[in-house]
């Protein structure tokens, strides 16, 4: 056959019929798989060992050489979330006596210990929580007013108030810090939950109109113009027709977004010191009684990482262009 | 403020004002069935306002304050009112040794770990490239280093780097602890340790972006390729590296901006220690400003050098990005 003649010669790499494939190319095709899966691993060892030292005890999150196998315990959960303090013998004595002890008690009373009420850390996420959920509604709002306009208006000066929007997101925290710290110590927003929502926002806001003007743009216009010929007005176009088809970018930006400022630092160390303080800054600061309580920080940073873990996995599709700026799709 | 009103007004380009007379006047003789309607002039305004009031309150206004402040020696724990100095903190900056050296740290951690991440990015990009099965899953997990928070990351590897009970000299075949590298306090290698844990959390990034520029190379280039016989290596050299070298460079400005902005990571892990070994410009100017003798005239002149170098690079950037935007 004809076809025999003008076969190449060079091997087959690459071919929707699996039989067509050389051997070669298969197996350097596994190999590459199995490196692959090994990097990745590699590359987890370290989330994986703190999420390990968030379940050990004391005594081994600072074992010499360090345990891979380990009974798991809560205490570092515990110490993380309570405030306690060390009970002489006599009490200790007393206490195990005790019936009505809850769990958490007496994981405490393991290490003599008697719980006196929570600690800062539940109160600071909670900060993390309200700061960046509150920040974030404002950000995204704002962006997608202004990313609608920017996209289907000629506002003058476009290119270059888009750019200068652009541009606020490059700078270092602390430049921006020092006079902001001066600011909200005049107008009494230091440590302030508002301060700390009004400067979030801020810096969200060149995020969120650079990422949602990529999708609005992709909204063909024609949708709008057709209904404004059937008798809508403009803002009943953009609220009935734009708002919806956007529907998947306001929730990409939304979650970028509260990743930002759930995970920012710089700004909540230097602008709160208690009342707003998030969890980032407090972080490496559980000390227990006695030196760096590893477990704690592990359990804190665990806790901290879980719903960023979880929502990378929801936003894998997005993820190029959220960290783009929203400047590249995925080709 | 007589001025920037008189200037909106005159300034505004003659189009513009034409076509909010040509709107308006559009809206007199077809008044819309019966229902208020905002003219598109005013939608625009109305939408764009909260974002420009919100830039020039948290940006603008700041950064104006600051350069002023820049050529005072005010302190914002001294109950004196800043004294004009004029240029006399910048003299200071750029006369010290001190400075230029958290210039030259910064530099050297800049350029360490942009190029280490530009490597160890662009070949996981090519290992993880043809799908396999359960590709996408071990792409998503080698993304997660990159959206953790820095000091989180921080505080986890200040745990693993640890000489005593930590995991990485162990694995690195370090037993004996007194022989083992201590990695966050020895100056000589803290530098090192920064910059591992940003190439750990950072080559996802640009593995990300390289893996954008591989996808979209069209299959029949290889084909042609493989048609005329070139090598394997001909096909990267020639084909390959071309076609991803604009994200690559997005990738790799970015992450020098980022570089150059370094203060969570140098914070949580060793606080610009030991001595000065690692002290960044960000963590410098964080010192100046926020500890010991608050120096808010020296500091915010710091802060404005730091800018300009910042707004040379984004410039780069920003034309990098504009540039794949129309080709």
């Amino acid at each position: 056959m004809a076809n025999a003649a003008n076969a190449p010669r060079q091997k087959v790499v690459i071919s929707t019929r699996v039989d067509k494939v050389s051997t070669g190319a298969r197996l350097t095709s596994s190999f590459r798989a199995t490196i692959a899966v090994i990097v990745a691993l590699i590359m987890l060892i370290p989330v994986a060992w703190m999420a390990m030292t968030a379940f050990k005890t004391r005594p081994d999150a600072v074992a010499v050489p360090p345990k891979v196998f380990f009974e798991p315990s809560f205490e570092g959960f515990v110490s993380l979330l309570t405030s306690r303090r060390q009970l002489t013998n006599d009490e200790i004595a007393v206490y195990q006596q005790r019936t009505d002890l809850g769990w958490a008690d007496q994981i405490a009373l393991i290490r003599g210990q008697a719980i006196t009420g929570p600690s800062a850390f539940p109160r600071q996420l909670l900060n993390s929580l309200i700061i960046s959920g509150v920040s974030t509604v404002f950000s995204v709002g704002f962006g997608v007013l202004s990313a609608y306009a920017f996209s289907r208006f000629p506002v003058p000066g476009k290119d270059d108030l888009l750019f200068f929007i652009l541009s606020q997101r490059m700078l270092p925290p602390v430049v921006v810090t020092i006079p902001i710290f001066l600011m909200y110590r005049q107008v009494g927003l230091h440590d302030t939950h508002i301060g700390m929502v009004l400067l979030y926002t801020a810096f969200n806001l060149s995020f969120s109109v650079w990422l949602l003007k990529g999708f609005i743009d992709e909204i063909p216009r024609e949708y709008e113009e057709a209904a404004m010929v059937d008798g809508y007005t403009r803002l009943q176009a953009f609220r009935k027709i734009v708002l919806p088809q956007a529907t998947t970018g306001i929730a990409a930006t939304t979650v970028f977004s509260l990743i930002f400022s759930w995970n920012e630092y710089a700004f909540a160390l230097m602008l709160t010191s208690d009342a707003a303080r998030t969890a980032p800054p407090s972080i490496p600061l559980v000390l227990g009684t006695g030196g760096i309580e590893w477990a704690a920080i592990a359990a804190g940073s665990l806790a901290f990482l879980i719903p960023v873990v979880i929502i990378t996995f929801l936003l894998r599709r997005h993820l190029l262009r959220g960290v783009t700026f929203g400047a590249i799709r995925k080709g | 403020m007589r001025y920037v009103n008189s200037s909106n007004v005159k300034g505004r380009p003659v189009s513009q004002v034409n076509a909010q007379r040509g709107l308006s006047s559009r809206q007199e003789t077809v008044p819309p069935a019966g229902r208020r309607q905002l003219s598109d002039m005013r939608i625009v305004q109305l939408f764009i306002l909260p974002t420009i009031i919100l830039l020039i309150l948290m940006n603008i206004f700041p950064l104006i304050y600051s350069l002023f402040l820049s050529f005072t020696n005010y302190s914002v724990i001294s109950s004196d009112p800043p004294v004009w100095v004029g240029l006399e903190n910048y003299t200071h900056i750029l006369s010290d040794p001190d400075f230029w050296h958290n210039f030259a740290t910064t530099g050297t951690y800049a350029l360490l770990s942009v190029s280490l991440q530009t490597i160890v990015g662009f070949a996981l990009a090519m290992l993880l490239r043809s799908k396999f099965t359960g590709s996408g899953i071990i792409t998503t997990l080698v993304l997660v280093p990159m959206m953790l928070s820095p000091i989180v990351v921080a505080v986890f590897w200040r745990l693993i780097f640890n000489p005593s009970f930590g995991i990485l000299n162990p694995i690195l075949g370090f037993t004996d602890i007194n022989t083992s590298p201590e990695w966050l306090g020895d100056p000589a290698l803290a530098l090192w340790a920064i910059v591992i844990v940003d190439v750990w959390q950072w080559s996802p990034f640009v593995m990300l972006l390289c893996l954008a520029g591989l996808s979209a190379i069209p299959e029949y280039l290889y084909e042609a390729a493989a048609i005329d016989r070139a090598s394997a290596w001909f096909q990267f050299r020639r084909i390959t590296l071309p076609q991803v070298m604009p994200l690559l460079l997005i990738a790799v400005l970015f992450r020098t901006i980022e570089a150059f902005k370094q203060f969570d990571l140098v914070q949580g892990l060793t606080f610009g220690g030991p001595g000065d070994a690692t002290e960044t410009v960000s963590v410098e100017l964080y010192r100046l400003a926020f500890q010991g003798q608050f120096e808010t005239g020296l500091s915010s002149a710091l802060a404005y050098i730091v800018l300009v170098v910042i707004i040379a690079i984004s410039n780069l950037y920003i034309r990098a990005l504009n540039r794949l935007r129309e080709g």
